[in-house]
């Protein structure tokens, strides 16, 4: 293997494995530390930087970076940091005065924006600080997208929807609120903008064409059916509701169903457990509120009994795993009794507005053709973000999209190709304070994973807007900032230091390092302290060592970065450095280390 | 030092001894010594050695002097038996706990100081007496503990860290080992842990005293150039003349052994060492030509390491003077102590 090039950005970012696998990039270990310090409005600042909606992804978002985090690999569970985003943005001060503003003389360029969801608005706020005059176009009486009307009140308040949106509106961004665009030639032709953004979701829910579909009114599509409790024009459903799909708008449906008055709420599943594409919170969240679910169920037929609804009929299935796939075999048919039907297996893309003459490609699943990098359509100057760009996503990815959007927005209009794309940078920074101290808490905390109060059961059905997760108090706050092991802070070697004297080996608790005799990356993978078998997880290894000519080898897997490598290293060979990812955005590009011969 | 302790928490992949004990089970308090000493490695293989041969921690005694190396012991087997002894006198102790308990596994950690300065009489009659102990001399050719001294180890014409030359003789810990008499003298190198293991559970197994010279390079007082001690000169002189591996009772032999160049010894225990040599005209089973031989390479500065002797009839003290493998503090009080009856009869064979 050669020398690992830590010079290139790419290589600490992926050990600081939350970042990594947002799709936003969001610093999390510098956000929890200063939780850790009580500077909530700073953290919620940093976080703001890359995710823009803390408080409200700190309440929904699907969390790539839970899975990714390396305390699972060291005790089983994740650092909650979705709940700790929570924290900084619930307890944070007035930041409005931190906030970026419009300069007082615009640079002339206009951006129209097509609704007003996540992706749309991450592009305002990226563009509006630049001088762009932006546009939002939303069908509906008020912004938020499917953060508004999708996700019912009792997982995300409009207050703090309002708040956050404020921020990005109250830089001067034209809302036209009830204005749907319903010709996009028009828009684009209309020569009034020198740019379009579309940023209009997914917003069709998938149907279920089936004996009886139309022969009864008590069928509802799930997102057309939470938009309408949303607006109040539903406020009632049947005692006994059948929620067909298994996702996590089908949570929202089986708990907005519990608050709406059903007694007996039933989800129902095609497959097993394990295929379920609902997060395990989710399903966990939604357990807890009685709803059952009910497994390895096809539907065959609604049944309806002189235009009554009474029931659904199922095949069923036994289910077995035989070498990781799932077998299913015919078990007979149920009919299961109920009152409502709530489809809830999917979402689809709808551009009926967009004229398929107007020079924008199509591709055979009749979605836009856009560029993966730079988010262009194949018109000039139509660009797409969040769920209308790749499909039905989270939230998370339509912020990225966003950011991506606004770079190429930025780049067409000052006439720079989209496809020229700024770098990733970073700065890293020694943590040494003193002989054994250093700038973070380096220190392992074995404490378990701080279980999330929630209001008690039948006060938490009373209203629809009850929040039901109560939020971490200052005690749970404490345990859990102290359980981020610190990815960040990277441990850096430089080579011609060592002496090859085997104290960080010593004392390393994880086994994480070795030196060992040259090899490519498989040999060496099994010749270490112990064996590095995952593989996601990269070898750091260093040059030839002066007195034997082996290298040093670091599993990055379960490193707590504890830093008792760098506290036992007589000549500072190792060192624990900050790592800090500097993103490019819309107008913001950094200067490379290397550039600067650092 | 170091503030924080050893986390804990351990790779997921960690394995577990015929006894269900992991690795960690047989480390101890965290080192204070300074970074990048040489003793903490070889407390590193004390603690591989012990939990490769699934040693139960209770049943070993580990005993030291004074100095930085007499300090080791609190960093392994935090469950076994301790005895920290006035400077020197470990072996006087190690002597009389290997009497009172014979079946007691023992190990002695001493350093220059402690075995060649204020210590070289003890070590000589422990050695004498084939005392059952394997003893671990951390050498770094320094006071370290009192800034630096050149010790009674240290080579004539090495500097101290000022440059200050030494002109007086060392103590060399093998040859003083072999002219009286051990039955089991090694020479390793903290830095060299794939040695070093098999020769601390070879010197384990062994019954009599088992003698490891071990070059630990002092990082804070002798680690610079014109020491003969340091990691660079260590690495650059070190030739391993008899590589040295120990083989379990029970565990088949199976490699197929060059009889001109190995020679198998068994231990005690049913336990083997195979013996690769290295030098042709090296032979590890006879005491005088390995005298003659690491003193011709000492000449041409090599530092030999390696088990550069062993004897296959070592008779240890307990054996020496018949003294029962139990206990004494568990055999019956009559037995222990026969009585003034029997003592009268004693004393009327002097009169």
């Amino acid at each position: 293997m050669p020398r690992t090039d830590v010079g290139n950005p790419d290589y600490y970012h992926k050990v600081v494995d939350c970042q990594w696998a947002c799709p936003a990039h969001t610093n999390v270990p510098e956000y929890i530390r200063l939780i850790a310090q009580g500077r909530f409005s700073d953290a919620y600042l940093v976080n703001r930087e890359s995710n823009v909606f803390p408080g409200i992804l700190g309440r929904t978002c699907d969390r790539p970076c839970e899975p990714a985090c390396r305390r699972t690999r060291v005790d089983g569970k994740p650092v909650a940091i979705c709940r700790l985003k929570r924290v900084a943005a619930d307890h944070k001060d007035d930041i409005r005065d931190r906030l970026p503003t419009a300069p007082k003389t615009r640079n002339g360029k206009k951006i129209a924006l097509v609704g007003a969801g996540p992706s749309s608005l991450t592009v305002a706020n990226d563009l509006m600080p630049l001088g762009y005059a932006c546009t939002i176009f939303e069908k509906g009486p008020r912004p938020g997208g499917l953060m508004r009307v999708n996700i019912p009140a009792f997982r995300l308040p409009e207050e703090v929807l309002d708040e956050e949106i404020g921020y990005i509106a109250g830089m001067g961004v034209e809302m036209r609120y009830d204005t749907p665009v319903t010709s996009l030639r028009a828009l684009v032709e209309s020569k009034e903008y020198d740019a379009v953004f579309v940023g209009s979701g997914a917003p069709k829910g998938k149907e279920l064409e089936l004996p009886g579909r139309r022969d009864t009114d008590q069928i509802f599509i799930g997102i057309e059916w939470l938009e309408s409790i949303h607006f109040g024009h539903i406020d009632t459903v049947g005692q006994r509701v059948l929620i067909i799909g298994v996702g996590n708008t089908a949570m929202d449906c089986c708990r907005s169903a519990k608050r709406l008055g059903a007694t007996d709420v039933k989800v129902i599943a095609r497959k097993t457990r394990k295929y379920f594409k609902a997060s395990p919170w989710e399903l966990e969240d939604a357990e807890e509120e009685h709803v059952q679910i009910l497994e390895n169920h096809s539907p065959v037929r609604f049944v309806v009994e002189n235009g009554t609804l009474t029931g659904m009929e199922f095949d069923t299935f036994t289910a077995r795993e035989e070498g990781g796939r799932l077998i299913q075999e015919p078990a007979g048919r149920t009919i299961v009794p109920c009152d409502t039907v709530i489809l809830a297996i999917g979402q689809e893309n709808a551009f009926p507005w967009i004229e398929r003459d107007m020079g924008l490609e199509f591709d055979k699943w009749n979605m836009p053709v856009v560029d993966k990098v730079t988010h262009m359509s194949t018109r000039p100057g139509v660009f797409f973000g969040g769920d209308a760009a790749f499909g039905p996503a989270n939230i998370i990815w339509a912020v990225a999209h966003g950011h991506q959007a606004a770079i190429s927005l930025h780049h067409y209009c000052q006439g720079i190709p989209v496809t020229e794309r700024p770098p990733d940078a970073m700065t890293l920074t020694s943590t040494k304070m003193g002989l054994h101290e250093w700038a973070y808490s380096n220190n392992y905390s074995p404490a378990a994973r701080q279980k999330m109060t929630h209001v008690s059961m039948p006060h938490r059905f009373s209203k629809m807007t009850i929040e039901v997760e109560q939020g971490f108090t200052a005690d749970q706050t404490k345990e859990e900032v102290e359980r981020c092991l610190n990815c960040d802070v990277e441990t850096h070697f430089t080579d011609p230091l060592c002496i090859e004297c085997d104290a960080c080996i010593d004392i390393c608790p994880v086994d994480c390092l070795t030196i060992a005799r040259p090899g490519d990356e498989a040999d060496l993978r099994q010749r270490l302290t112990a064996p590095a078998e995952n593989l996601d997880q990269a070898l750091f290894v260093s040059g030839p060592l002066k007195q034997t000519g082996r290298v040093m080898v670091k599993d990055e897997n379960v490193c707590l970065h504890c830093g008792l490598c760098a506290e036992r290293c007589p000549t500072y060979a190792w060192d624990m450095r900050k790592f800090v990812l500097q993103q490019p955005y819309a107008g913001v590009t950094f200067i490379p280390l290397e550039a600067v011969g650092r | 030092m170091t503030y924080i302790a050893k986390p804990k928490v351990h790779h997921p992949s960690l394995q577990r001894n015929a006894i269900g004990l992991t690795r960690r089970d047989y480390e101890g308090a965290i080192t204070t010594l300074c970074a990048g000493c040489g003793h903490d490695s070889i407390t590193a293989a004390i603690i591989q050695a012990f939990w490769e041969l699934s040693v139960p921690p209770h049943t070993v005694a580990k005993l030291s002097g004074i100095g930085c190396s007499s300090k080791t012991p609190a960093y392994f087997l935090r469950e076994a038996h301790g005895f920290n002894a006035v400077h020197g006198r470990m072996p006087a102790i190690a002597t009389g706990a290997g009497a009172a308990n014979a079946g007691l596994m023992m190990i002695g950690v001493s350093g220059d100081g402690d075995s060649l300065s204020i210590g070289l009489g003890q070590l000589s009659h422990a050695i004498r007496r084939n005392v059952d102990i394997l003893y671990l001399l951390e050498n770094n050719g320094v006071y370290g503990l009192t800034k630096g001294q050149f010790s009674a180890s240290a080579d004539p014409g090495s500097t101290s860290k000022k440059g200050e030359v030494n002109t007086m003789e060392a103590i060399d810990g093998v040859l003083l080992a072999l002219t009286l008499g051990a039955t089991f003298v090694a020479r390793s190198f903290s830095g060299d842990k794939a040695q070093l293991v098999p020769l601390i559970q070879a010197g384990l197994a062994h019954k009599g005293f088992a003698f490891i010279d071990i070059i630990s390079p002092c990082v804070t007082f002798n680690d610079h150039e014109g020491s003969t001690k340091s990691y660079a000169y260590t690495r650059e002189h070190q030739v391993e003349v008899v590589q040295a591996d120990f083989i379990a009772p029970r565990e088949a032999i199976t490699s197929e052994q060059d009889a001109g160049t190995v020679k198998s010894v068994m231990l005690h225990d049913g336990s083997w060492v195979t013996l690769h040599k290295v030098a042709d005209s090296y032979d590890p089973t006879d005491r005088d030509r390995a005298y003659a031989y690491i003193r011709e390479r000492q000449k041409v500065n090599e530092v030999l390491t390696g088990l550069l002797y062993i004897a296959s009839d070592s008779k240890d003290m307990a054996e020496q003077h018949e003294l029962p493998d139990q206990p004494l503090a568990g055999l019956p009080f009559e037995q222990l102590c026969p009585g003034s009856a029997e003592l009268e009869k004693l004393q009327a064979r002097f009169r």
